[in-house]
């Protein structure tokens, strides 16, 4: 068995070597990738090009207009005369964003009464929100200040006490200055480890399938498994090659700090990197021809990726989109490496996902050794 | 049974497809004796490949029994495995493996030990013709050098059996005689047993035994002689100065006159014709063809070949298959 398997394995390192173009590729994809996602992934939108409306142009309404400047999400790219030019503008997508001041606003602001509209190109979902979180927040503050200043004014409260009955102090644990990449590396790496393993893996054995040489395999005396695990194996170093690199990137180059261990997550890397082999065998039962196995793979990378929670949080999921989640390794290897990585978290509160994923390994294993065929038909 | 090298008892296999139920191999029976080459002969489409397959078990059967050295098709898959030896009819070795890294694939796969890959190797690519080419890739080879690369290989774990599926497709003559007296050499020395996929006739002629495949099944199953005996009539050759003419008036022979035209063939400008008695009909033939402003070129009488007898029973058999229908509706009615 052993001899068989040592076989295989020695055929498809010379053919993984051989071909070393493709194994160039393989190589630098996620290198590739990481250094794009990396730069150009951005959760939090900032420099939102802007156009004001200022009809007032007096002293108070400069100052507003600062100080949403001053925040770092507006930059004032234009100027127009009114609301219809804010709309205009934005038509013609020249800005994303719009700021409306009326007439008389330093005299009604005395009044207590002032007021500014904000116009938000809702197309860009991310532009949007970030808008108009950034508005609020620095309009309240603006706003405080104002009140602040006049309270202050009038003597009603000496310099070292607090007008505001409440504070709020958060500390955000783990990644305490948001960075986005802190965020995205983890998941990153799981969708890459994924996708490669995948891909890999259906294809190998598809392309036998398609080139005819499975009849010439399937008439010796090699097992399926056998023939599964001598395939496997060139693709589980490239896999984890290829896991050095981007934790590598990662961590040296973007500045991600590991917190956990890493021996532990290399561990249960090999799980997952399983996983990914396991459904890449069962994708190359399903389908005939490699463009059959490539169209289900694109579905089940952007689909697993959605699903797995790699951007989006899969608690906010209707129940049975968040148990379909489950159908993908991805889903299980997030929160380990989330955890692993940023947390510095070890087993001991991983273990529900970590069993999670080696029963699913398991199990597609199985199925995928089942449906692998010993014969043609 | 298994004093048959290869046996197959009302074999059937049955393919599901879109467009209902299509039977590839019906009720196939056939014994081979060690040591034996049988050719499974056939225009393309009989289902040679497909009754090859079922008895490799590379394909499920539908019916009846199939084994080879006395081990079941289905159930003892893996003891036929380390036991014989395939080619398959379109070029299946890993084409970016070199000649030697087949070899010792194969090899590997098939335990051979490293002692004896050593000596058996060089011997097989050697015999092959392919010692000065151990370090070309596999697909850069001629196509007469592939399937001798396959044959190696297949023979690397010394099996007692080996079923070819066209094995010369493909293949230039010269290279298609070389690869038949290799064939030869290894069951002259070795007592080899051959099952042959082919669909031409001059390969047909070097078997013991032959089984004529049509639809499925066999409609001849003897030796070469025999079955070139089962036509009727004997051979006339001749190439007529307007061949089209002359066919027409062949395919009619009431209009010429001539009794006793049993066939007629067309051989390139040739034409074969069958008839029952030459010394009678030779004469009348010319006449009859003469008074049509016809002569006939080289005319003489030949041996049929497994050629001719190929086409005559494949045409006996649809004949026979168009009266069963015609009786069938008169029976209805």
């Amino acid at each position: 068995m052993l001899r068989r398997i040592w076989a295989v394995l020695q055929k498809e390192l010379i053919q993984t070597l051989r071909d070393w173009r493709t194994l160039l590729i393989q190589l630098s994809i996620p290198m590739i990738q990481l250094f794009l996602f990396g730069y150009a992934i951005s959760m939090n939108v900032e420099h939102i090009p802007t156009a004001v409306s200022d009809q007032s142009l007096d002293a108070a309404s400069l100052a507003y207009v600062q100080a949403l400047q001053a925040s770092g999400y507006f930059d004032a790219v234009m100027y127009v005369p009114d609301q219809a030019g804010v709309v205009a503008a934005m038509d013609a997508s020249e800005v994303q964003a719009g700021i409306f001041i009326p007439p008389d606003f330093a005299g009604k602001v005395a009044r207590g009464e002032g007021q500014v509209l904000l116009l938000v190109d809702g197309s860009d979902i991310f532009t949007s929100q970030s808008a108009y979180n950034a508005a609020t927040a620095v309009s309240q503050n603006h706003a405080t200040d104002l009140l602040l200043q006049k309270v202050t004014r009038a003597g009603m409260v000496s310099d070292d006490q607090t007008l505001l009955p409440l504070t709020t102090s958060a500390r955000i644990l783990y990644n305490p200055n948001l960075d986005d990449l802190w965020f995205l590396i983890p998941g990153m790496l799981a969708m890459l480890l994924q996708m490669q393993t995948v891909t890999l893996t259906a294809t190998a054995v598809v392309r036998e399938r398609e080139v005819g040489t499975i009849e010439q395999l399937l008439v010796t005396p090699i097992r399926p498994f056998e023939l599964m695990i001598g395939k496997m194996i060139p693709n589980i170093i490239i896999a984890f090659v290829n896991l050095l690199t981007i934790v590598g990137l990662g961590v040296y180059w973007f500045g991600v700090p590991f917190q956990g261990d890493f021996g532990l997550f290399l561990w249960l890397s090999l799980l997952f990197v399983f996983s990914g082999l396991g459904l890449g065998l069962l994708i190359s039962t399903i389908s005939q021809t490699q463009k059959q196995t490539l169209q289900l793979i694109s579905l089940i990378t952007l689909v697993g990726t959605v699903l797995g929670g790699f951007i989006f949080p899969r608690y906010t999921m209707p129940r049975w989109i968040y148990y379909v989640g489950y159908i993908f390794p991805m889903t299980h290897f997030i929160p380990i490496a989330r955890g692993v990585i940023s947390k510095g978290v070890g087993i001991e509160y991983l273990w529900e996902q970590v069993t999670a994923l080696a029963i699913y390994v398991v199990l597609i294993l199985i199925v995928a050794a089942r449906a692998f065929r010993e014969r043609l038909d | 049974m298994s004093e048959y090298a290869i046996a197959a008892d009302g074999l059937t296999k049955v393919f599901k497809t879109r467009g209902g139920l299509v039977t590839a191999v019906s009720e196939l029976t056939l014994h081979v004796q060690p040591g034996e080459t049988f050719g499974l002969i056939g225009p393309d489409g009989a289902g040679k490949t497909t009754a090859t397959r079922v008895i490799l078990g590379l394909l499920r059967r539908s019916g009846g029994h199939s084994s080879i050295l006395g081990y079941d098709s289905m159930r003892d898959t893996y003891a036929i495995r380390e036991r014989v030896g395939y080619i398959a009819q379109q070029f299946a070795l890993p084409a970016d493996l070199t000649v030697m890294e087949n070899m010792q694939f194969f090899a590997h796969v098939q335990g051979v030990s490293p002692r004896q890959q050593k000596q058996r190797i060089p011997d097989l690519l050697a015999f092959a013709g392919l010692g000065e080419f151990t370090e070309r890739l596999a697909g850069r080879l001629s196509g007469g050098m592939k399937k001798k690369l396959a044959l190696a290989c297949s023979l690397v774990h010394e099996p007692q059996v080996v079923l070819l599926d066209e094995p010369t497709l493909g293949v230039d003559p010269v290279s298609r005689r070389e690869f038949w007296h290799l064939l030869g050499k290894l069951r002259a020395e070795k007592g080899l047993t051959i099952l042959v996929c082919t669909p031409y006739m001059d390969e047909a002629e070097r078997c013991n035994r032959v089984g004529l495949m049509v639809n499925g099944r066999f409609i001849a199953y003897d030796t070469p002689k025999a079955i070139k005996r089962q036509v009727n009539g004997r051979l006339l050759e001749f190439t007529p100065s307007d061949t089209p003419n002359t066919l027409a008036l062949l395919q009619n022979p009431s209009r010429l006159g001539v009794d006793g035209i049993l066939e007629v063939q067309t051989y390139g400008a040739m034409l074969h014709l069958f008839v029952d008695d030459p010394a009678l009909r030779v004469p009348q033939l010319t006449a009859a063809l003469s008074a049509q402003g016809i002569t006939l070129d080289g005319l003489r009488e030949i041996e049929p070949r497994m050629e001719e007898a190929f086409i005559s029973l494949i045409r006996r058999q649809e004949e026979e298959r168009v009266d069963g229908k015609r009786l069938s509706v008169v029976g209805t009615a």
